[in-house]
């Protein structure tokens, strides 16, 4: 982070007026610190994903395939015809503006490419000067544009600073949704080999070991073990996790962030905990799995069908397990995808006619709203615990904890997750301070490391998509003394704390279950001294 | 520029209609012919587009969800907003395609001193595009008892209430200056503000001066030239009646209307404009949210589908497994290290 400027010079540099020249004018130039390497060649090949090569995106040449202006046309006609969306959106934008300062990075950096409507105009325009008659007769009167490389690497620059977070589809007045159009454009720039790496290494990763970050069943194993150590430690009850059980009840499955990185860890330990209790309890049987060990897809931020090779993985392990239906741990666009995309992707091919209706054993709620997925979401799973009164929580250990919700962007926009981790939340812990209308719920966020965009590179382009969450942040904390941000997402748990690092340093970062598993009294457990993070408890402090 | 080349454009129309209908005297072109044409193109035209949209497909269930999901049974669903039923969905349409609902939600985003951002509410585009698209809706409707004969009491009740104000002969009607200045403050933020200016292509300045060119050369029929209105009905109801013929005398500025119209209905298939059609189709609005719930199917297959099965992951790592006590299917094979 060693060139990014002062959060006050870079707040300072944001400008929102748009330069003299037309946009189609304005020759694309790639910022360090906005943009993210490429792809490794090595895991474009694992998967079979075409034009595999060493490509620098700051080099003139790119070295793309010679036909690459045909295989764009021919990827555009195809997709003009398989996607409803993508069609009426290159459509029917009458360019209101609505949606011009609604997106994070727009908001962050004022560059005038990434107000929603222009990052489509750049496929747009492609579109109208390729496709249709008017553009291309007419050309630049008729607001076409030939395909060009220069065109061609605009789009990369662009379609890679997007989250595809939804926010601006939420104000438009036909629903566009600039994600649909990245979707497709990031597609198209795969058939051509440009991905980057921070998501084509994770996908190959996934392909292969089950989870974006490579881990292999011995040290995953491991890792679990080593946070039942910790949690031995501090509560004095051991955890005792099954993986890959045939014959349980339950998947468990979760992003792989979770295993990996703090703060995610805490939450992982929450979830063992929370496990442990019902089996204790209630004997309920949940396992996790080796070879479905990501919740995550970045396959999605690759092109649909990837995301289809990756998202099988659960389906084909609960038929394995033989299990009755599948738990989802906290994830951002894991759950976009299992809410809109799985049953439809994968359902019919790989969902075992076992799998039932998911119901909570304990409590006896039948989940009607997964009644076809068979997938729960585990916010909803312990909202409906702590309503029947089946945990025995103690909100006084979370007592130094103020907390704010992040609603995150993918269940927020692509689920209607909001009440569920808001009640379990409030379950938990004593403050609780909702961020200002308009910064949350439907109209939430972006953390500014979406959609694959967590690099390290490109920290600027983070810290400026960072601003308006932080910035709502900052204003709970100063005006009511918020001191911890929760979110249900892994990507959120690892972009949040850089972002509050730099623009609220005052604030920490937690999942849902971290907080959760704090206040959960087990019985006979030791008296605890300090919180899942080692941190002293509200009382505890000077003994 | 790209305004100006609108506007121009817009007279050079203009102009046609009074060489061709005026001084060339080709009223019948310009009365008839070409209207019927226009309306010809716009009505085919615009079931043509429809009928290219509703050939690609939906391959996946992806509507925009606005508000909390239908989930355990004691919170509360945003049922219009977040919509699990058919209900649902019809009145998340009707609110979105009446009531502009989307827009209404419009903020501003200011920054200031020490790093602060803030967004203020912002309806001025959803007022004046519901005024536009309202007092358009009211100008077309009372329109029609030029096509029929005698006048249904609907549109004569709209037209009666549209001039309550009984101001001047012939009287004012209200959707006149609502719809001038609801026209003319589109185009007014489309040049003022910056990002709006930088997003506007050619196809964006010329209708909205093609709409102000047909209400202001409507207008100075109606208040100014005062054209005889007996003529233009006994035009406008031979066309819908196919006894085609021009009375004498209507006026060039009618001509010049007419023409106005023709073009915009001949361009609305080709244009944005289209977005009147769009709206309906629009999959991340139209479609019921609970996609756990009901499994939507992808109409068309992914091909040649390559997966990396459980068999081929414990090949590669079943002695890992088997050294942490991860159960296995196949058990290390004898002699293995």
């Amino acid at each position: 982070m060693s060139d990014l400027p002062r959060p006050e010079a870079l707040f300072a540099n944001i400008d929102y007026t748009p330069p003299k020249a037309d946009w189609m004018d304005v020759p694309v130039e790639i910022k360090p610190g906005r943009y993210c390497y490429a792809a490794n060649p090595d895991s474009v090949n694992y998967v079979g994903l075409p034009h595999a090569r060493k490509w620098n995106p700051l080099d003139d040449d790119w070295k793309l395939p010679e036909n690459w202006q045909q295989i764009i046309f021919d990827g555009l006609r195809e997709r003009l015809h398989k996607f409803r969306s993508f069609k009426i959106f290159m459509d029917i934008c009458v360019r209101c503006g609505a949606c011009a300062d609604k997106c994070h990075f727009f908001i962050g950096s004022g560059d005038p490419k990434n107000m929603p409507v222009l990052r489509a105009e750049l496929l747009r325009s492609v579109y109208r000067g390729e496709f249709k008659t008017f553009g291309k007769i007419l050309g630049r009167f008729a607001g076409g544009r030939k395909l060009t490389p220069e065109v061609l690497k605009e789009w990369w620059y662009y379609f890679f600073q997007c989250s595809e977070c939804r926010r601006c589809s939420v104000f438009c007045p036909y629903g566009i949704d600039t994600a649909e159009v990245t979707i497709i454009g990031r597609e198209l720039l795969n058939l051509l080999g440009l991905n980057i790496d921070w998501i084509a290494t994770p996908v190959a990763n996934c392909y292969r070991t089950g989870n974006h970050l490579g881990i292999q069943p011995h040290a995953f194993f491991d890792m679990i073990d080593f946070f039942c150590d910790d949690i031995e430690d501090i509560t004095g009850i051991r955890p005792e996790p099954s993986f890959n059980k045939k014959g349980a009840d339950i998947l468990f499955i979760t992003p792989s962030g979770d295993v990996f990185a703090d703060p995610g860890t805490y939450t992982c330990m929450g979830y063992l905990m929370l496990f442990e209790y019902l089996k204790r309890e209630y004997g309920l049987d949940v396992t996790w799995s080796t070879y479905a060990s990501e919740g995550g897809n970045f396959g999605f931020f690759t092109s649909h069908e990837t995301m289809k090779r990756l998202n099988s993985k659960m389906y084909m392990e609960a038929d394995r397990l033989g299990v009755k239906w599948i738990l989802g741990g906290e994830c951002g666009h894991m759950w976009r995808v299992i809410h809109q995309y799985m049953d439809t992707l994968n359902g019919p091919d790989f969902q075992s006619s076992r799998m039932e209706v998911p119901t909570n054993p304990i409590t006896g709620t039948v989940f009607k709203n997964a009644a076809s997925t068979k997938m729960v979401h585990i916010a909803e799973f312990t909202a409906d615990l702590i309503k029947h009164g089946k945990l025995n929580l103690n909100p006084k250990r979370n007592a130094n904890v103020h907390l704010t919700w992040h609603d995150s962007c993918n269940p927020a926009r692509g689920m209607g997750l909001l009440d569920e981790p808001r009640f379990v939340a409030k379950s938990v812990v004593e403050k609780f301070t909702d961020m200002p209308e308009g910064t949350i719920r439907e109209q939430t966020f972006c953390c500014g490391g979406g959609a694959g965009l967590n690099a390290g590179e490109n920290d600027e382009l983070r810290m400026m998509g960072g601003l308006p969450r932080a910035n709502a942040v900052k204003y709970v904390h100063e005006k009511y003394g918020v001191n911890m941000l929760g979110c249900v997402c892994a990507i959120d748990r690892a972009v949040l704390p850089n972002s509050m690092a730099y623009w609220v340093p005052e604030v920490s970062v937690c999942g849902l279950h971290e907080l959760v598993a704090n206040a959960l009294v087990f019985p006979g457990e030791k008296e605890r001294e300090t919180d899942l993070r080692g941190e002293d408890l509200p009382g505890m402090e000077d003994e | 520029m790209k305004a100006l080349y609108s506007l121009f454009l817009v007279f050079a129309l203009a102009a046609l209609a009074l060489v061709g209908a005026g001084a060339l005297g080709m009223e019948k072109a310009f009365g008839l012919y070409i209207p019927f044409l226009a309306v010809a193109v716009f009505v085919v035209g615009f079931c043509m587009r429809v009928v290219d949209w509703g050939k690609s497909a939906v391959p996946f269930c992806i509507p925009t969800t606005c508000g909390q999901q239908e989930s355990l049974p004691w919170i509360k669903q945003s049922t219009i907003e977040n919509p699990s039923t058919t209900g649902g969905v019809v009145m998340r349409m009707l609110l979105e395609v009446l009531l502009f609902r989307s827009l209404f939600r419009n903020t501003k985003v200011d920054l200031h001193e020490g790093t602060k951002v803030t967004y203020s509410s912002s309806k001025w585009l959803w007022l004046g595009a519901l005024a536009f698209h309202y007092s358009f809706l009211v100008i077309v409707l009372r329109h029609m008892r030029f096509f029929t004969e005698p006048v249904p009491g609907i549109i004569a009740g709209i037209e009666a209430m549209d001039s309550m104000l009984q101001i001047g002969a012939p009287t004012l009607y209200l959707t006149d200056l609502v719809f001038v200045a609801a026209v003319t403050y589109l185009f007014i933020r489309r040049v003022v503000v910056p990002q709006i200016r930088y997003i506007s292509l050619v196809q964006d300045y010329f209708p909205l001066f093609l709409i102000l060119g047909i209400a202001l050369s409507g207008i100075f029929m109606r208040y100014f030239a005062k054209v005889d209105i007996i003529s233009v009905k006994q035009l406008a109801m031979g066309l819908v009646t196919f006894s085609w013929n021009v009375p004498e005398g209507i006026g060039v500025i009618f001509y010049i209307h007419m023409f106005l119209v023709s073009v915009l209905l001949a361009y609305f298939p080709l244009s944005k404009l289209m977005h009147m059609g769009g709206v309906f189709l629009s999959p991340t609005r139209n479609m019921n949210c609970a996609s756990r719930k009901f499994r939507h199917v992808n109409p068309w297959k992914f091909e040649n589908v390559h997966y990396h099965t459980y068999e081929e992951y414990e090949d590669e790592f079943r002695e890992k497994m088997v050294e942490k006590d991860l159960p296995v299917d196949k058990p290390l094979a004898e002699g293995a290290e």
